[in-house]
């Protein structure tokens, strides 16, 4: 097996070692009894503390790891799979280290930051096994930069096919293909919006105007209308060869704004995961601090 | 009492050098008549240079070489050169008759008769034959080689414009006269084989650089040849077939220029009595040390003792009128030779040594003297003590003079000194030089089934030829065995000598084909056994796409794959279904002959390829050897059999590895490959590339080709013979033991490689500027932080150096290997070699 996922690198040898982890943790955590109740304050509930707090810190070097490029121990896969089991064992450490003990206070703080790191962990995890295979289905293999290239092609080509047409036509195809938009802003681009617009000629005196042009169907509409109503054989057959190239063109866009929107998703849960981490880390210290001070 | 003490024929630079020579003799010898006469044919001096381009920058190759003659010669133009020497023939005074060409020489030393075409005879005790090899040009040698647009000599390249030339050739004439026609004309230059090694550094140099400018009107066909010209009636006058490696092409031009080198005027040199060592065409004419031929009192010099450059030419005519007059002087080479003879332990003479070398080497014992003798020149000299106080003294020896010479700013290359035992190269490392053993053992040592097998090889035979031929890596380990004493010729010379010289391109085919035989067949048999065997054994060369056999042919034969890749394939309901895929070094077609004699499976060359071919009646004579290796080939038979039935019920898969071969699997030996259902797009790859290489990512991974989501970024394949290599004139791109190739800084930056490499992952570039420190990226925002992509200005200084090729070397210099594959989060980027072709195909259908 050449290919390996994160969650099988090596056999799914930090599964094991994070079973390890939970299991003791769980035989640690029942060993409390007696005049105390289990809680933070009980050696072993120090125990589970400062292994939580250090495994926060080891985590949080990932992203150091990743960018010492010439050096640095193992792979990089190695230490993400390593991360996903031991960052989840996190989890069930630091719960059994408070002993669901909550209230408003940093403690709690840094336990649901925390909870925020993992489980925007735990959605990126989902989207890393999931959304490169969409992506790839999506692209079928082309590169974007190939997409795109096919994109300015067929511009150029409905440009030259729009001049021959009525001037209604080629101003609605011009002015489509000129305020195409692909991307924008972050929501734009995840969620896939699209605020293409289209001119349209005015009657008479009237002034042309700007309809929106969402996924390109309006303009796709509006050339499919002017077929049946062309006045001569040329005309509809200029009318069906452009009509043609607007509907190849839109798959294209779809499949370039799909693109975009999936690697979107695989990237924008590490704005919330890497924040997030760098607060953890503050609020642990605060709370390590002041655990000791009020002692 | 003879005219003249010497006669020298030819008025080139050879002849009239030694007319130079005999000249001043006479006057430091106060002889009022002179002793010699220089005859030549044309009506002024060196025909061969007159018949140059105008203009042509005549070079003063090889740069190592110095002069020694009394006549003038540097580089410079044809004009200036003929210039000096016309110049220098009156000031001496020299005794030239013009338009004295020789139709007959008789008699023998002492009493010469020399037969003059204008009837008159002149009587000399000595002949110095310096007539050149300009006698008759080669023609194409196929239909129309006659026709009027096809020449054979080319007088003035600014006489054609705008025309479609094709020139024929790949030697110096060739290439020069196609650099001066595409100045004014569309230009094809036709090379016969896939490389240049024929040619003089400093032309190799511009032909490249032309060939890869898209300025020039100049374009190459490698491996193609004409295969017929015929006339026009309309249109451009000729028509003509060529055959390309992807088969024929027809091309309608104005005119061919053929420069295929000469025939030398060998009927006339034969008449005096001369003897060639074989009946091929260009064979050379067997001389002594001072160039005396077997005939007493005739020497021969110039070209036409196969010596193809002016300044030996030269050289020579000075030194042979100096024997002849007893003054037995040292070459001009000799210096050169001294140095890489050093660390030998013997105390003899370099010519002396040379003489006994060459004697001692059955191969090239038929090579003439000189040619040996450049030989040595261009190899390293490897020298095995036993590893006591001698290699101590040689290892002094030879630092004490280099640095001598090196403090006198040369560069001198000295005898490579090593202790028995050590190993030359080990099995597995790539190299592609060849070795040749002189003196003393070499023990190579292989592993068959387990068990240790070494072979010592002794004086004359020689080894490494395997991976010459193929480009694989060693298949064995070579130790120095006792006294070794191992010539080491690399690559280009070896082929320049293998395309000129029959006697050794067979004798290094045939070895090829013995051991090849011995691997497969018998490991345990002694090669001297099946050294007849193995003359009766052929190899066949097929093009790309070209059927070696078909599914159900009757089979009389079984093939050993010496390099390219094959194909083999079956018809399974009605569809061509692709079954395995062979690489240099692998058996096939052996199964009809063990089974029931019918082709199961249709074979054809992927890219082209050679194939050794076995028949029947030497397969059983092998098989039935009672050290074969019948239950190996037995296994072999049946795993394969396996393999292909299992692969031919997935077409699906086959489908796949077709498109891996045709995406430069098929000779790859370490490829980067992506999974594609793993890979987030987080560019970490691309950003350890750079990080890890000065800046410069040598990997895109967007672009290049994907099919059922593996993709194969646009990354070096380290092919195993890397076309890059094949044409860079400074020899920057090297190949490391463990496989990798990559670019040294001796790069100029000519851009061939980039041409040459067919998966497009070279590229030229200047230095990126250096990245700022971690601190002052944080604090400062200068420059970009780790792992950030620059579109960077380049920096005088790298504007300065000028653009260089960058690849990936698979990071060769990095602790840990590839940076890519290690920096990849998901798993998805691996470089994987042939042995796991088979392993990411099956993956990929489940
Ligand atoms: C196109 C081209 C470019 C080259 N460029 C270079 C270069 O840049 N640098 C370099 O070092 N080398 C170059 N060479 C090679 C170089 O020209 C030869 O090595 C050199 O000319 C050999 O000298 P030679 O004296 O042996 O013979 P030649 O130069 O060939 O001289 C032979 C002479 O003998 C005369 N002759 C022949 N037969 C008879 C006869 N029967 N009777 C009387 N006279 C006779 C001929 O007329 C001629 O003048 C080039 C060769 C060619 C063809
Ligand atoms: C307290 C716990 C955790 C901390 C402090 C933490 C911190 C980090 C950091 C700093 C990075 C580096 C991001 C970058 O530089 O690009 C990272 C990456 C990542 N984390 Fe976490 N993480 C935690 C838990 C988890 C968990 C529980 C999961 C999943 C189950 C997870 C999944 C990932 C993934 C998939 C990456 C991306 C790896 C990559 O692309 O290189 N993390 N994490
Ligand atoms: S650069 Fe190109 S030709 Fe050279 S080894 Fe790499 S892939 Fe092959
Ligand atoms: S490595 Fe440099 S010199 Fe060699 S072929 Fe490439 S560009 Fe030319």
């Amino acid at each position: 097996m050449i290919y390996r996922n994160v969650m099988r690198y090596a056999g799914g040898r930090y599964l094991w070692v994070a079973l390890l982890l939970v299991a003791s943790s769980f035989v640690l955590y029942f060993s409390q009894g007696g005049v105390q109740p289990p809680n933070g304050g009980t050696w072993q509930g120090y125990v589970l503390g400062t292994v939580a707090a250090l495994l926060i810190v080891w985590l949080a070097w990932l992203g150091i790891r990743k960018r010492r490029y010439a050096g640095g121990s193992g792979t990089v896969q190695g230490w993400t799979s390593a991360h996903i089991y031991l960052g989840t064992a996190v989890l069930l450490l630091a719960t059994l280290h408070c002993a669901l003990q909550f209230g408003w206070n940093v403690h709690t703080l840094s336990y649901v930051l925390m909870c925020g790191v993992i489980f925007s962990g735990f959605y990126g995890l989902y989207q890393y096994l999931t959304q490169p295979q969409l992506l790839a289905r999506n692209r079928a293999g082309e590169a974007r930069a190939g997409l795109f290239a096919e994109l300015y092609d067929m511009d150029g080509e409905a440009r030259r096919l729009a001049a021959r047409c009525s001037p209604a036509v080629g101003l609605a195809v011009k002015s489509g293909v000129e305020r195409t938009m692909l991307g924008g802003g972050m929501g734009a681009q995840l969620l896939q919006r699209d605020g293409s617009r289209f001119m349209q000629a005015g009657s008479g005196e009237a002034a042309a105007t700007l309809l929106p042009n969402a996924d390109q169907q309006p303009l796709v509409d509006f050339v499919a209308a002017r077929i049946p109503r062309a006045a001569k054989r040329s005309e509809a057959r200029n009318l069906q060869d452009l009509l043609a190239i607007l509907v190849r063109r839109q798959s294209l866009l779809r499949q370039l704004r799909r693109d975009i929107a999936l690697q979107g998703w695989l990237r924008v849960w590490l704005y919330v995961h890497v924040p997030m981490t760098i607060a953890l880390i503050v609020a642990l210290i605060v709370h390590i601090v002041t655990t000791f001070i009020y002692w | 009492m003879a005219d003249f003490q010497i006669a020298i024929i030819g008025a080139g630079p050879a002849g009239l050098s030694a007319a130079a020579r005999a000249q001043i003799l006479d006057q430091q010898n106060q002889v009022s008549t002179p002793s010699y006469v220089l005859l030549e044919g044309f009506e002024v001096v060196a025909k061969t240079i007159q018949r140059y381009q105008k203009g042509k920058k005549v070079m003063a190759e090889p740069g190592f070489l110095d002069l020694r003659s009394d006549v003038r010669f540097e580089e410079g133009r044809r004009e200036e050169i003929l210039g000096w020497w016309q110049g220098r023939c009156e000031e001496l005074g020299i005794n030239i008759r013009y338009q004295a060409e020789v139709s007959a020489i008789t008699g023998s030393k002492g009493a010469f008769d020399i037969a003059l075409v204008n009837g008159e005879n002149i009587s000399a005790e000595n002949i110095i034959l310096g007539i050149g090899l300009e006698g008759n040009p080669r023609m194409l040698g196929v239909d129309g080689e006659r026709l009027d647009r096809v020449q054979y000599n080319l007088e003035d390249p600014k006489a054609f414009h705008d025309e479609i030339i094709l020139v024929v050739g790949a030697g110096d004439s060739a290439i020069e006269n196609a650099l001066a026609l595409s100045e004014q004309n569309d230009v094809f230059i036709l090379n016969r084989r896939d490389e240049f090694s024929r040619a003089k550094e400093g032309n190799l140099n511009l032909i490249l650089k032309a060939i890869s400018d898209d300025g020039h009107r100049l374009n190459c066909f490698y491996s193609t040849s004409i295969k017929s010209v015929t006339q026009n009636s309309e249109g451009k006058p000729l028509h003509v077939v060529m055959k390309t490696p992807e088969g024929d092409i027809t091309m309608d031009c104005d005119r061919i220029v053929a420069r295929l080198g000469a025939i030398p005027p060998r009927r006339f040199v034969e008449s005096i009595g001369i003897q060639f060592p074989s009946e091929r065409r260009d064979a050379i004419p067997e001389l002594s040390r001072h160039y005396e031929s077997n005939v007493p009192g005739v020497y021969i010099v110039g070209s036409l003792a196969g010596y193809p450059l002016i300044k030996q030419a030269m050289n020579q005519g000075y030194d042979v009128v100096e024997f002849i007059n007893g003054n037995f002087i040292k070459p001009a080479d000799y210096p050169l030779l001294q140095h890489q003879l050093l660390g030998l332990p013997y105390d003899r003479e370099v010519d002396e040594l040379l003489e006994r070398f060459q004697a001692l080497i059955p191969m090239f014992r038929k090579l003439n003297s000189l040619a040996f003798r450049e030989l040595i020149i261009e190899s390293t000299i490897i020298a095995g003590y036993p590893s006591d106080q001698v290699l101590d003294d040689a290892r002094r020896k030879i630092n004490t003079l280099a640095s001598k010479l090196r403090a006198e700013g040369r560069n001198p290359r000295m005898t490579k000194v090593i202790a028995e035992g050590d190993v030359i190269y080990d099995r597995g490392e790539f190299g592609t030089s060849f070795f040749t053993i002189v003196d003393g053992e070499v023990v190579l040592e292989n592993e068959v089934e387990g068990q240790q097998l070494r072979t010592t090889l002794g004086r004359g035979e020689f080894f490494g030829e395997s991976s010459l031929l193929s480009g694989r890596p060693r298949g064995e380990k070579a130790i120095a065995g006792s006294n070794c004493i191992v010539v080491e010729t690399p690559r280009r010379t070896m082929l320049k000598l293998m395309n000129s010289n029959e006697e050794v391109r067979s004798g290094i085919d045939w070895i090829f084909v013995v051991r090849e035989l011995q691997r497969h067949f018998a490991p345990f048999a002694p090669l001297r056994e099946l050294r007849d065997l193995g003359a009766r054994v052929g190899t066949r060369q097929f093009d790309a796409g070209a059927t070696i056999y078909d599914e159900g042919d009757e089979a009389a034969s079984l093939f050993i794959v010496r390099s390219g890749a094959i194909t083999l394939s079956r018809q399974v309901d009605g569809q061509d279904v692709l079954v395995s895929q062979l690489r240099s070094g692998k058996l096939f077609g052996q199964m009809a002959l063990m089974g029931d004699g019918i082709r199961r499976e249709t074979a054809t060359a992927t890219v082209a390829a050679e194939v050794i071919e076995v028949e029947r009646a030497e397969f059983l004579e092998l098989v039935q050897r009672n050290d074969a290796r019948i239950r190996q080939l037995q296994e072999d038979v049946s795993r394969q059999v396996i393999d292909k039935a299992r692969m031919s019920v997935r077409p699906d898969a086959a489908g796949l590895f077709r498109f891996l071969m045709r995406n430069g699997l098929g000779e790859a030996t370490n490829v980067l490959v992506i999974d594609e259902r793993l890979c987030v797009g987080c560019d970490n790859c691309e950003k350890a590339c750079a990080e890890t290489h000065e800046g410069l990512c040598r990997l895109d991974r967007k672009s290049g080709p994907t099919a059922v989501d593996v993709h194969i970024p646009s990354a070096c394949r380290h092919c195993e013979q890397p076309h890059c290599m094949k044409d860079c004139p400074p020899n920057a791109i090297l190949r490391a033991a463990s496989g990798e190739v990559f670019i040294t800084d001796a790069c100029i930056g000519c851009g061939n490689c980039e041409k040459n490499c067919p998966y497009d992952v070279i590229r030229l570039s200047y230095a990126a500027p250096k990245k700022p420190g971690l601190l002052s990226w944080l604090l400062f925002g200068r420059g970009s932080g780790p792992g950030e992509r620059q579109g960077f200005e380049p920096d005088a200084e790298a504007k300065a150096r000028g653009k260089k090729a960058v690849k990936c070397d698979a990071c060769v210099n990095v602790k840990g290997g590839p940076a890519c594959v290690r920096a990849c989060p998901t798993g998805a980027a691996k470089r994987i070699g042939p042995a796991e072709f088979v392993a990411l195909v099956e993956g990929r259908m489940q």
